[in-house]
């Protein structure tokens, strides 16, 4: 029993983690139709922004907050990943919709540059040029409707991202002056640290469950709740919904399906970034954090059927099962007696590696049997 | 006003780093008769940059420190040693279309690089196509003897062999079972099997072992089986690469493996440098074992420190691997210097018998092509440092492992032609 | 009169020829060794971009599995070479086994030992895979980005599998070719390695041939209706499952080839074939020489790689940045790609727009008879 109870616990905590990571591809994708490869970019920026958020905590001026910082970097990489994310479509997913392989060569393209970019400018000035995209991007916004409306908007515009660039350039300087681990570009992977009070252990019904993995459970289970109310409750959430389900109708009646992609995506992108803080605690942090959860991400999507948030659960919590029970050859242990040649095949399977070739093959020979997934959507076209 | 320079000075940083880093040997002086240019390769980008780049640094500071004080003296003549940094990207082919350009290019009499055991298995059949001559600074498997490699690291006998040893009789865990984990490639497969091998001989017992893929960060199944083999606490011997390294260590600690409830992690991968980024936190009350640790207290370790954090940042580590890259360019030099020319088979026949005073304590290339060495072992402290518990004599390097069944009564010796690549004992 | 339209005289077409076959012959002696056996392996990996086409530019489905056919192909290569070269070894088996202790060959080696099994599986082996992998998915009608996304979960199927398994095939270290025998020659010697760039140059004109030979007619026809409106083809009475298996695993027996071709020039097989990086490159490469053109995914292939290890050499960190900049280049301001742009008249356009007079091409009658006017 107790042997059952572990590997369920095993199962959900590495579930959780493909699921938060899935969670924001599964809008991207299921909703809007987004093949988006630079996702796991998009995590990496979020780990990113933990370690960066962590090292300027330890500041003697942050310092009594220091044990904090790991909520803080949650909401910060939100934003960070988010407008990263925002700028991602308005440049360049805006000119591709409706051709989806075009997209995925396009973002392949971004996530091979973030990472370069990760490599070869220090983070300091990385997080100036982030905190110019925010005022950039969103100060305009807030200007009152007169000035918005005036012929000389553009060289507003302009001057705010004067602005912009040099609050960045400043922030920048002053970041990495005062933070010298920020200031230098490096290839190398850096570490976040929990703070103390999400190391070690803690106890449930008699067994002894990791912190760190309770803390990514529970992130992963605010995020899914969130995002559903959001979708289900609020007003854009429902506007979300009519764009998807029919863009040219909504369009027709008053919804600006501009904002509603720039604020889908953005959604999806910031929950990328909470992903890589989830990431972040389990192990180091480098370019290609990412790059490791982008086709099992992927595959989630798919398995769980597309455009369905409860599919992803399911699927993310199902893969997350069956890797620990192959994997760690659970079933050898519950059925010891087993003849020996099923032995022989659940032993060959049951190493790290041997566990994803099985994973994965069962994943593409279960779509033989549900091409659409878990959870298909449903249509009478012929194309759907 | 000293903050602003600051600013500017950071300022000035942030564009240099956008362009990136190119090659090429530092200034012109005008006190050399001739220059000579050398092949460094190593990964600048992908997953191996992290480590290599490292030992990219330390060679040019070993190549700069030998101009300064005057250079290779061949037949009279004072060479500047220049050099050519090539990219292996982490991808094994590409070490070996980069070798073939430095030698067939850029004609190089030798290259320095090489890290992962699959990028020099790659290279190898380039250098002895080419009778070109490739030197290679990181402990391995060993299992083998290129006359066209000369290699500065550890073999098992010099590092896992007397770790393994010791863990099972003198440490806190002594006499307990071995769960060994690594990554997946055949560094880690080669020494475990070299360890199950010993352990075998010692009368311990082995429960079980995992390979993580490279690149997957996703330990928990590991940490069950872990669980589920050594209940009690028990030895683990650790042979994981880079930054899986920093998963594993944070994921057994939340789970209650540690040196307080009776598990010691004996690790062959993990330097100074790797402690500073996994955390010293995670790491103390395990065990390391390597030739040269930061903490040696001799004048020539010190010396090796403090150029080093001089020429690179007073935040940078030394490290094993780095140690080695460090004596092999020095040995190379006096080599050269020895034979009284750059030729490949002269630089060879040289090399063997060449003695140097390196950071760790005298070396000397055997006829092996590998070193003899010290072997220290060390205990994880809270300062991200090792206090060395042990330190053996001189011990001299095993081409072929004496332990490994498919080795066992075989050596290596080029000085000898009717003995060469392998023969029996 | 566009560029695509120009008819050759066929003079020119057989000078051409000549002189390109002569180049072929020639090459050798005009590039360096290092540089030559560079032109040789990207020239073979220009068959490789030749099949992406034809399922990618033709036929619409963008395959991110097309490293595992490349690698196949390699490891047949790779197992036949280490095998007829293992004598000297324990137990007349490839050094590497003695490394994990195995000291029988692994049943499926065995074919290997025949040169003629190993001539036909590095293209029939990946073809028949590709042929299997590519019935089922297409029978369930799966298509678009579905399609993408299952071809990158096999290939990573495939590397977890090569890349764990070191008993069988020596894991992530992959098979090294270049110290082993054919034919009596050492196959990295310079002698050999020159066969094998004129043997690359002669199959890229057959494969160029062949790909040309599949487009042409009512076949290349259904393909590019595939493409184009799926439904209506099926609708019209054919079946496109058929189509699509086919010339799915054509492209994979073309990969094979190429992956043959590229180790024994490159001197290793590895899994690092199939990691996912590299299959998403050989798209690029099609998408960036022209998809739909045959010359240009060969073009493509070629330039790039030759690009990519020029700037590497120079700049090793500002590869990544051109190549994503390249990406998203190509996807947005270049869709036909570089021969696509040249074809669809992209310079006149361009040249048009620094103030550069264009002639009028639609209606040519118009013009001959202007001329006519003026002239009377």
């Amino acid at each position: 029993m107790e042997l059952l109870f572990d590997s369920l616990f095993n199962g959900v905590a590495i579930g959780s983690v493909l699921l938060v990571a899935a969670l924001g591809l599964a809008i991207v994708f299921g909703l809007m139709g987004v093949i988006n490869l630079a996702h796991g970019e998009l995590m990496m920026l979020g780990a990113y922004t933990t370690y960066v958020t962590q090292l300027i905590f330890k500041l003697p001026i942050l310092k009594p907050f220091y044990n904090s910082y790991i909520i803080v970097s949650i909401f910060l990489a939100f934003i960070v990943s988010g407008v990263v994310g925002i700028l991602l479509e308005k440049t360049i997913i805006r000119r591709l919709y409706g051709s989806p392989l075009e997209t995925l060569l396009a973002t392949w393209g971004v996530s091979l540059i973030l990472q370069q970019f990760v490599r070869s400018v220090p983070l300091a000035y990385g997080t100036g040029l982030v905190i110019s995209l925010i005022i950039g991007l969103f100060l305009p916004s807030t200007f009152p409707s007169k000035i918005k409306e005036s012929i000389n908007f553009k060289y507003f515009k302009f001057s705010t991202w004067l602005f912009a660039a040099l609050t960045g350039v400043l922030t920048g300087s002053i970041i990495s002056s005062s933070v010298s681990k920020l200031s230098r570009a490096s290839a190398r992977n850096v570490d976040v640290t929990a703070p103390s009070w999400m190391r070690g252990q803690v106890e449930i019904i008699g067994t002894a469950f990791p912190k760190t993995r309770l803390m990514i459970i529970v992130i992963t289970l605010i995020s899914v709740i969130a995002i559903t109310l959001f979708l289900n409750q609020s007003a854009w959430g429902m506007r979300i919904r009519a764009v998807t389900q029919n863009r040219q109708m909504s369009d027709c009646l008053g919804i600006s399906t501009e904002k509603v992609d720039i604020i889908t995506f953005g959604i999806g992108s910031g929950l990328a970034g909470v992903a890589g803080v989830a990431v972040s605690l389990l192990g180091s942090v480098g370019p290609n954090v990412g790059g490791n959860y982008i086709v099992g991400c992927f595959m989630v999507v798919v398995l769980g059927g597309v455009g369905n948030l409860l599919g992803t659960v399911f699927a993310s919590f199902g893969i997350g099962i069956m890797t620990d029970l192959i994997g760690a050859g659970r079933l050898l242990s519950i059925w010891p007696d087993m003849p020996l040649p099923l032995s022989n095949t659940i032993n060959f399977f049951a190493t790290t590696s041997m566990a994803r070739v099985m994973i994965f093959a069962l994943i593409v020979i279960f779509l033989q049997f549900k091409p659409t997934g878990l959870f298909p959507q449903k249509g009478r076209m012929v194309e759907n | 006003m000293r903050i602003s320079r600051r600013i500017l000075a950071g300022l000035a940083t942030a564009s240099l780093a956008v362009t990136a880093t190119s090659c090429g040997g530092g200034g012109t002086s005008g006190s050399f008769d001739d220059t000579v240019t050398v092949g460094i390769l190593h990964s600048l980008s992908g997953t191996m940059a992290i480590s290599e780049s490292t030992l990219v640094d330390t060679e040019k500071m070993a190549i700069e420190e030998i101009n300064a004080a005057g250079g290779v003296k061949v037949g009279g003549k004072s060479y500047k040693i220049e050099y050519i940094v090539e990219d292996g990207a982490s991808d094994w082919p590409t070490f070996a279309e980069k070798s073939k350009k430095l030698i067939d290019q850029d004609g190089v009499p030798v290259v320095f690089g090489g890290w992962t055991s699959a990028s020099r298995k790659a290279m190898l059949p380039v250098y002895e196509s080419k009778d070109a001559f490739l030197y290679y600074p990181i402990q391995y498997e060993a299992q083998e003897c290129s006359n066209n490699i000369f290699y500065t690291g550890a073999t098992p006998n010099q590092q896992s062999e007397p770790a393994t040893d010791f863990m099972y009789k003198r440490s806190p865990a002594a006499g307990g079972d071995f769960f060994l984990v690594g990554s997946d490639y055949v560094f880690p497969r080669t020494s475990n099997t070299i360890t199950k091998a010993q352990v075998k001989q010692l009368g311990g017992k082995v429960v079980g072992e995992d390979y993580l893929p490279l690149g997957n960060t996703e330990v928990a199944p590991i940490i069950s089986k872990i669980k589920k083999a050594l209940p009690e606490g028990g030895i683990i011997i650790n042979t994981l690469n880079g930054d899986q390294n920093v998963a594993f260590f944070k994921q057994i600690q939340d789970a209650g493996i540690t040196p307080s409830s009776g598990y010691y992690v004996m690790n062959y991968s993990i330097a100074e440098e790797e402690i500073s980024t996994i955390g010293p936190e995670f790491l103390e009350g395990h065990y390391g074992a390597w030739n040269y640790m930061m903490s040696i207290d001799t004048p020539a370790s010190k010396k090796f420190a403090k150029s080093f954090k001089k020429r690179w940042g007073a935040d940078r580590v030394v490290a094993d691997p780095q140690e080695s890259a460090y004596n092999m360019v020095y040995l190379w030099k006096q080599a050269v210097e020895d034979a009284g020319t750059f030729d490949d088979n002269a630089v060879r026949e040289a090399l063997v018998g060449q003695k140097f005073d390196a950071p760790q304590g005298p070396v000397e290339v055997m006829p092996n092509h590998h070193l003899s060495q010290t072997v220290r072992i060390g205990e994880i402290n809270a300062e991200g440092g090792f206090t060395i518990l042990e330190e053996t004599g001189v011990v001299l390097p095993q081409a072929w492992n004496q332990k490994h069944p498919s080795s066992k009564g075989f050596a290596c010796d080029w000085t000898d032609p009717s003995k060469g690549e392998k023969y029996k004992l | 009169m566009s560029f695509s339209k120009i008819k050759f005289d066929k003079k020119i077409v057989l000078s051409f020829w000549i002189i390109l076959i002569a180049l072929i012959i020639a090459a050798p002696t005009l590039l360096p060794v290092f540089r030559l056996n560079l032109l040789g392996r990207y020239l073979s990996l220009s068959i490789v971009a030749l099949g992406v086409d034809l399922i990618w530019g033709y036929t619409g489905l963008l395959s991110l599995g097309q490293g595992i056919f490349f690698a196949l192909g390699g490891y047949c290569a790779a197992m036949y070479l280490q095998i007829t070269s293992s004598s000297e070894f324990p137990n007349n088996i490839p050094e590497f086994f003695a490394l994990y202790g195995v000291e029988k060959l692994p049943f499926f080696w065995e074919p290997f030992r025949s040169p003629i099994f190993t001539f036909f599986a590095i293209w029939i082996i990946p073809a028949l895979i590709a042929g299997l992998i590519g019935f089922l998915v297409f029978r369930n009608r799966i298509k678009g980005v579905y399609f993408s996304i299952l071809t990158q979960a096999s290939l990573l199927v495939f590397f977890n599998f090569f890349n764990g398994q070191q008993k069988l095939i020596n894991g992530t270290n992959g098979l090294k070719t270049d110290v082993t025998q054919l034919f009596g020659q050492m196959v990295g010697s310079e002698s050999m390695q020159r066969i094998f760039f004129w043997i690359t140059a002669m199959l890229v004109i057959a494969a160029w041939f062949f790909a040309k030979w599949v487009i042409k007619g009512r076949f290349g026809n259904i393909l590019i209706g595939i493409r184009d409106d799926e439904p209506r083809v099926r609708f019209t009475g054919y079946n496109p499952v058929i189509f699509k298996t086919i010339i799915f695993s054509i492209a994979g027996g073309l990969a094979g080839i190429s992956g043959a071709l590229y180790t024994v020039q490159s001197g290793i097989v590895s899994p690092q074939f199939m990691t996912v990086p590299f299959s998403i490159e050989m798209v690029i490469w099609v998408a960036v020489g022209g998809r739909g053109t045959l010359l240009g995914a060969i073009l493509g292939a070629v330039f790039i790689n030759y690009a990519k290890s020029l700037v590497s050499e120079a700049l090793p960190a500002s590869w990544m940045f051109i190549q994503g900049g390249l990406f998203i280049l190509v996807v947005t301001a270049l869709p036909e790609g570089v021969l696509g742009w040249i074809k669809g008249d992209g310079p006149r356009n361009l040249l048009q727009r620094f103030g550069l007079k264009r002639k009028i091409e639609t209606y040519p009658s118009l013009e001959v008879n202007n001329k006519e006017v003026n002239n009377e």
